[in-house]
């Protein structure tokens, strides 16, 4: 084929425009529309609402709106039961949950603001540690000693019956010595696992030695320390066994026809079922020590419902009762938390067992104080203060069961009662944890004096004036106290010599400190905090509690010049040492600003401070930094960009911009932030100066363009540095920057031959194409409005980047280049116009530079010859390869940009657009729908005025049918 | 899995009395259709008397030897074997006539109530008061009762209650007596609190006991042992015969 000349359509654009464009239609107040926001109109009665129309007019007469996303939540959420008691018509509607209506079914008196055993389990793990060797010992060597005085008269075969049930494993002696902690726990999670392999292997006897083993382990009190957490591993086991036969017996009782409903009677429970759980009762009375029997008829104590409705309340005063046989106090509080948890779970309208566990408690609270206590004490080294606090997760749970929902006057009773007995701390502090803090709150100052007058030598004060000030963080006390609340109990928490208990304390009270006071007070204790933490670097092993301290500060703290102007909060922050718990700091301080911050500020005292923290958060990368991390942070330090402004002191603004660039150059979010920012700053100078630049304005806006010319070179991204060049030549040029507009241009055209075949985006290789297929359109639509520059030739850009687009190796087998060619084609069209689409207010594009000048034109011209030569090579090679479909739809794609802007009044252009119509349809596998709406398009436009040649076109072209 | 054969009787418990209707079905489950030469079931009662192995002459417990068994057998062809299934059930004396009147007792443990004691004074002082709610004991009801450790000078290991089967057998050259423990149960463990009430509870085993039976031959009669056990190693047991009895 030979070379084809262009002759561009002469577009008159205003015209066009005023065509194409829809008729507005004013919209009246109350009709459809689909942006239109979401009303809620409050009426009693229903509303004429619009047919079809999907703006909802609620007829309902709540006063809230109802949230589709609130139906999600089952009203355990405490946002949502908040809001379900302030409305009762929200609150009905919470009812009909299935949920709900269960639990009433249930005649549960146990919410969701019953703290359940589960929170506690992990803290209580946690807490109560050991570094001391343990024992499991799963045969009773000794025990057997202890009775066998007793056993004489036993004949062999009972005694043998008597203890297969004692027995794991027949012939087996397990006793595991010189475990540590991690090991003991292993074990324990064995022992869970192989109950439940010999309950699915149907091995039910088996499964029971194993439960009974493992409640044996609760008598032991060797490695006291231990034990809280030796309960919550064990109990675990019990709960899975309580489990396993509660189903099991719930199984039996399904028939072919009818399974049992959740809330059945005794009645409907058929005899097999029956049988085998008194079985299970018969096996349980049997066992011979007290605590695993205790342990384990507890575990099942769910079951009595198969038996008979009264089961479970008559049996559970009894095993109240049992658990006075517990010699060992710890092991009897323990004993009784667990009954409570059962009880709770399993009747918890039963208050009168718990209250029993409770008073019964208290009787044998003098045991702590005795002998036997105290020789155990001795024997195993371990000292009081830390000895009474191991009762504390137990009585806490008990104290809570027996609390919960209960009577202000029992709650007194209570109180009177622990406060009559000798050295109460113990009490003290777990009717505070456990009572509603509400409860506590207003007696605070009764509570100050009782933990004054406790015994030293005791429970640790410490822990006191922790649960007091747990308390105050959820309730407030009166008003008049609250004051005199802090100081005393200040007084006290400063004196307090081990770090460890003083910093633990500290913590809890700045909640209540900061709720109430002002920053005087809360310098005060902070400075308190430093004071006591410094000495031998203290706070190096206090960082999760100081790390608290400044949460609970900037939570109450929302605004940063107050917060700043907290003395102490600056010296503070720097007792994070250890580089990774200082970032997290920094990282939450920002967070709350970024939350919080409403205004744009330029406090010098906040950027002082922040342009530190994140200097702080900025310095922690380095190569092993996740991209999470510094996405992350990146973020985080935008925000704070983001927030700073100086007002009007625009030359202040890029000072502080040159300065962030120096300080975060790490992070390549934040420097791409910086440029974006200092753009916007030049154009909003731009818009104060309404667009013309005084000598000053001219010289600080270029200053700003240099910011970002020397900025961008230092990105890795690729693509981030094209774009921004060219977002920020489009600055330049609205700024008048000229030849900063075209310094911009050129580095973005020497970078294109950089772009890489592959580029990486989250982690995965893509191919660039389309991406550099995207930028290289938005280019050329600026390069439409760039004047040529006086020195170098026309259309000096165009021609460059054409060079380089065809040097640039592309994917074989891909039209992207044909593709940006035909765009480039748009491009050049649209230059030859006689006045541009569009234009920048005060920069004189190409259209008045030359003035349709005729050379200008024909150099045009020319580059559009060589462009289509191009496409049209390609064209024919495409038929060599066989690759017919894309020619195709190329060659329709080539025929569009003719139609849309050759002038087809030339012969040969239009022999050339009827040859590519043909070229599309030769080979069948065109889109013929396609073909057949641009035909329509033809005949259409060919209506419009200097269009009429059009008619003619559209005969020369056939529609092919299909066959 | 060839043909089986399982017996299934109605009761559940597999309890009955004398005088009853022992009910139920045998179930022949097979994967097609059985051939056999008949089908028979028989009851069997069985006595096991064992020499004991502790004193010549003697036989070993009654009352765990006496054994029903219900025995399902069908006969096949002489290519293939006999199916047998046995199926052990109980029987319950009927319940005795008569009212059932509890008889509480109070006891009070001292050291100088114990008999059979070498050296009174080295004994540790203490105090233990208690009751039993009944020693006439319905067999299906736990035996209760409470008990108070008032004073101790020693520390207290464990109280327990061990309840004793006593057999007597007579013949002419008088009488043999044999006493079995046949449950221990701890009720109290470590050094409890004192002046505290501790429950005394025991529930009877289904398999080891009866009703206390009188005959001119044979006893079988229960106590139950209230044992204490003091630091370092003192034992102290305070017996009380019990009346088992069915209603």
């Amino acid at each position: 084929m030979a070379a084809f000349p262009w002759h561009s359509r002469s577009r008159n654009y205003k015209a066009e425009f005023a065509s194409c464009r829809l008729e507005a239609v004013p919209l009246e107040f109350g009709d459809y529309h689909p942006l239109k926001p979401i009303t809620v109109t409050e009426s009693k009665t229903k509303k004429v609402s619009r047919k079809g129309s999907t703006s909802s007019t609620s007829s309902s007469s709540s006063s809230s709106v109802v949230d589709p996303l609130s139906s999600v939540l089952d009203g355990t959420d405490p946002l949502s039961m908040f809001a379900a008691s302030a409305d009762p018509a929200t609150l009905a509607a919470a009812m009909d949950n299935s949920r709900k209506k269960r639990d009433r079914d249930d005649n549960s008196i146990v919410g969701s603001d019953f703290e359940p055993w589960a929170s506690k389990r992990g803290e209580i793990l946690a807490r109560y540690t050991t570094t001391e060797k343990l024992s499991i010992n799963l045969f009773m060597g000794s025990e057997k000693g202890k009775a066998g005085n007793a056993t004489s008269a036993m004949s062999e075969k009972v005694r043998t019956r008597l203890e297969e049930l004692d027995d794991f494993e027949e012939g087996s002696q397990k006793e595991l010595l010189n475990l540590t902690q991690q090991d003991y726990v292993n074990r324990i999670e064995e022992l869970n696992q192989s109950l439940k392999d010999a309950w699915a292997s149907d091995q039910k006897v088996k499964a029971l030695k194993i439960v009974i083993q493992c409640s044996k382990l609760l008598s032991d009190t060797s490695v006291i320390q231990f034990y809280p957490s030796k309960f919550v591993l064990i109990t675990d086991i019990l709960d899975t066994f309580g489990k396993l036969v509660y189903e099991r017996i719930f199984s039996m009782c399904v028939d072919h026809c009818s399974v049992l409903p959740d809330h059945f009677s005794p009645e409907n429970v058929n005899d097999t079922a029956k049988e085998t759980c008194l079985n299970w009762f018969f096996k349980i009375a049997s066992i011979r020590e007290l605590i695993p029997r205790f342990y384990v008829e507890a575990s099942i104590l769910k079951c009595n419902k198969f038996l008979s409705k009264t089961g479970i309340s008559e049996c559970l005063p009894r095993l109240t009762c049992m658990v006075r046989g517990i010699g060992d106090p710890l092991v009897s509080v323990y004993a009784r938390a667990y009954l409570c948890r059962v009880g709770v779970e399993v009747a918890p309208h039963l208050k009168e067992s718990l209250n029993k566990n409770f008073f019964d408690f208290l009787l044998t609270f003098k045991q702590i104080h005795g002998d036997t206590v105290q020789n155990q004490l001795v024997l195993q080294g371990v000292e009081l203060p830390s000895y009474l606090p191991l009762y504390s997760p137990a009585m806490d749970w008990v104290f809570q069961c027996v609390s919960y929902h209960a009577p202000e006057a029992l709650l007194t009773e209570m109180m009177e009662r622990c406060k009559k007995l000798g050295n109460n701390a113990l009490l003290l502090n777990s009717v505070m944890s456990a009572f509603r803090a509400e409860f506590i709150a207003t007696r605070s100052m009764d509570f100050i004096g009782m933990i004054k007058e406790c015994d030293e030598s005791g429970f640790p004060k410490h822990l006191l004036f922790r649960s007091l000030g747990l308390n105050l963080a959820l309730a407030d006390p009166p008003e008049s106290d609250r004051l005199q609340i802090l100081s005393e109990a200040w007084k006290v928490i400063t004196k307090l010599k081990n770090p460890q208990d003083y910093i633990n304390c500290a913590e809890v009270w700045v909640e209540y400190t900061c709720k109430h006071f002002t920053k005087r007070e809360v310098n005060t204790v902070l400075a308190d905090v430093i004071k006591h933490m410094t000495p031998d670097r203290a706070f190096e092993d206090s960082y999760p509690q100081l790390q608290s301290i400044i949460k609970k500060v900037i939570a109450h703290f929302h605004d940063f010049s107050v917060l700043f102007s907290v003395e102490k909060f600056l010296p503070f922050l720097d007792m994070f040492q250890k580089e990774s718990v200082r970032v997290e700091v920094c990282k939450c301080i920002m967070e709350v600003f970024i939350k919080h911050q409403q205004e744009p500020t330029k406090d010098p005292v906040i950027l002082n401070a922040l342009l530190h923290v994140c200097k702080t958060m900025h310095d922690s990368v380095n190569a092993l930094t996740l991209e999470d991390e510094k996405r992350m942070l990146a973020y985080l330090i935008n925000g704070f960009i983001k927030m700073v402004s100086f007002g009007r002191d625009f030359e202040q603004q890029l000072s502080f911009y040159v300065e962030a660039r120096s300080m975060f150059c790490n992070l390549e979010p934040v420097l791409v932030q910086l440029i974006h920012s200092v753009n916007r700053l030049a154009m909003e100078t731009r818009k104060v100066m309404k667009g013309n630049h005084s000598r000053k304005t001219a010289a600080f806006v270029r200053a700003c363009v240099a910011y970002c010319f020397i900025t961008i070179p230092s990105l890795v991204g690729i693509f981030t540095r094209l774009n921004l060049y060219l977002h920020s030549g489009q600055v330049a040029l609205a700024n008048q920057c000229l030849s900063q507009a075209d310094a911009f241009f050129k580095a973005a055209i020497s970078l294109v031959p950089e772009v890489p075949k592959m580029i990486n985006i989250d982690g995965k290789m893509r191919p660039s194409e389309s991406f550099l297929l995207e930028f290289l359109c938005n280019f050329f639509s600026t390069l439409l409005i760039v004047p040529d520059h006086p020195e170098h030739g026309v259309l000096f850009l165009v021609r460059e980047l054409l060079n380089v687009i065809q040097d640039y190796t592309w994917e074989e087998n891909s039209d992207e280049k044909i593709r940006i060619y035909t765009c480039v084609l748009h491009l050049l069209s649209a230059m030859s116009q006689e006045t541009y689409l569009y234009h920048v207010d005060k920069v004189d594009s190409n259209d008045s530079l030359y003035g349709g000048d005729s050379k200008f034109l024909a150099e045009n011209n020319k580059l559009c010859e060589t462009v289509m030569a191009q496409i049209l090579e390609h064209l024919k090679t495409l038929a060599k390869d066989e690759a017919l479909k894309r020619q195709s739809s190329l060659g329709l794609s080539f025929f569009n940009s003719i139609l849309a802007h050759g002038d087809l009044r030339n012969n040969r252009l239009n022999q050339l657009s009827v040859n590519l119509w043909h070229l599309a349809q030769r080979h069948g596998c065109v889109d013929t729908r396609a073909m057949v709406k641009t035909l329509e398009y033809i005949k259409k436009q060919s209506k419009q005025p200097d269009m009429g040649h059009l008619t003619e076109l559209a005969l020369r072209l056939p529609l092919q049918t299909r066959t | 899995m060839g043909t089986t054969l399982d017996i299934k009787i109605k009761r559940a418990n597999k309890v009955y009395h004398a005088g009853e209707m022992l009910s139920g079905v045998v179930v022949i489950s097979g994967k097609d259709s059985v051939q056999h030469q008949g089908l028979s079931l028989m009851v069997e009662g069985t006595v096991n008397l064992q020499l004991s192995a502790k004193s010549v002459g003697v036989f070993e417990a009654f009352y765990n030897s006496v054994k029903y068994t219900l025995r399902c057998d069908m006969r096949r062809s002489l290519l293939a074997k006999d199916l047998t299934k046995t199926c052990e059930f109980i029987v319950h004396s009927t319940p005795q006539k008569g009212k059932w009147t509890p008889s509480p007792v109070d006891f009070t443990i001292t050291p100088d109530t114990l008999q059979n004691v070498k050296e009174r004074a080295l004994l540790p002082k203490f105090l233990i008061r208690g009751h039993l709610n009944s020693t006439n004991c319905v067999i299906t009801q736990p035996l209760t009762g409470e008990l108070v450790v008032e004073s101790s000078e020693a520390a207290i290991k464990s109280i327990e209650l061990q309840l004793v089967r006593v057999e007597t057998c007579g013949c002419a050259e008088g009488y043999a007596r044999d006493a079995t423990e046949i449950q221990n149960i701890q009720i109290a463990d470590g050094d409890v609190c004192r002046g505290l009430s501790i429950p005394i509870y025991m529930v009877f085993p289904r398999l080891f006991t009866c009703p206390t039976l009188e005959t001119t031959n044979f006893k079988v009669e229960f106590e139950v042992n209230i044992v204490v056990l003091l630091h370092p190693a003192h034992l102290i047991t305070e017996n009380f015969p019990l009346k088992l009895c069915r209603v």
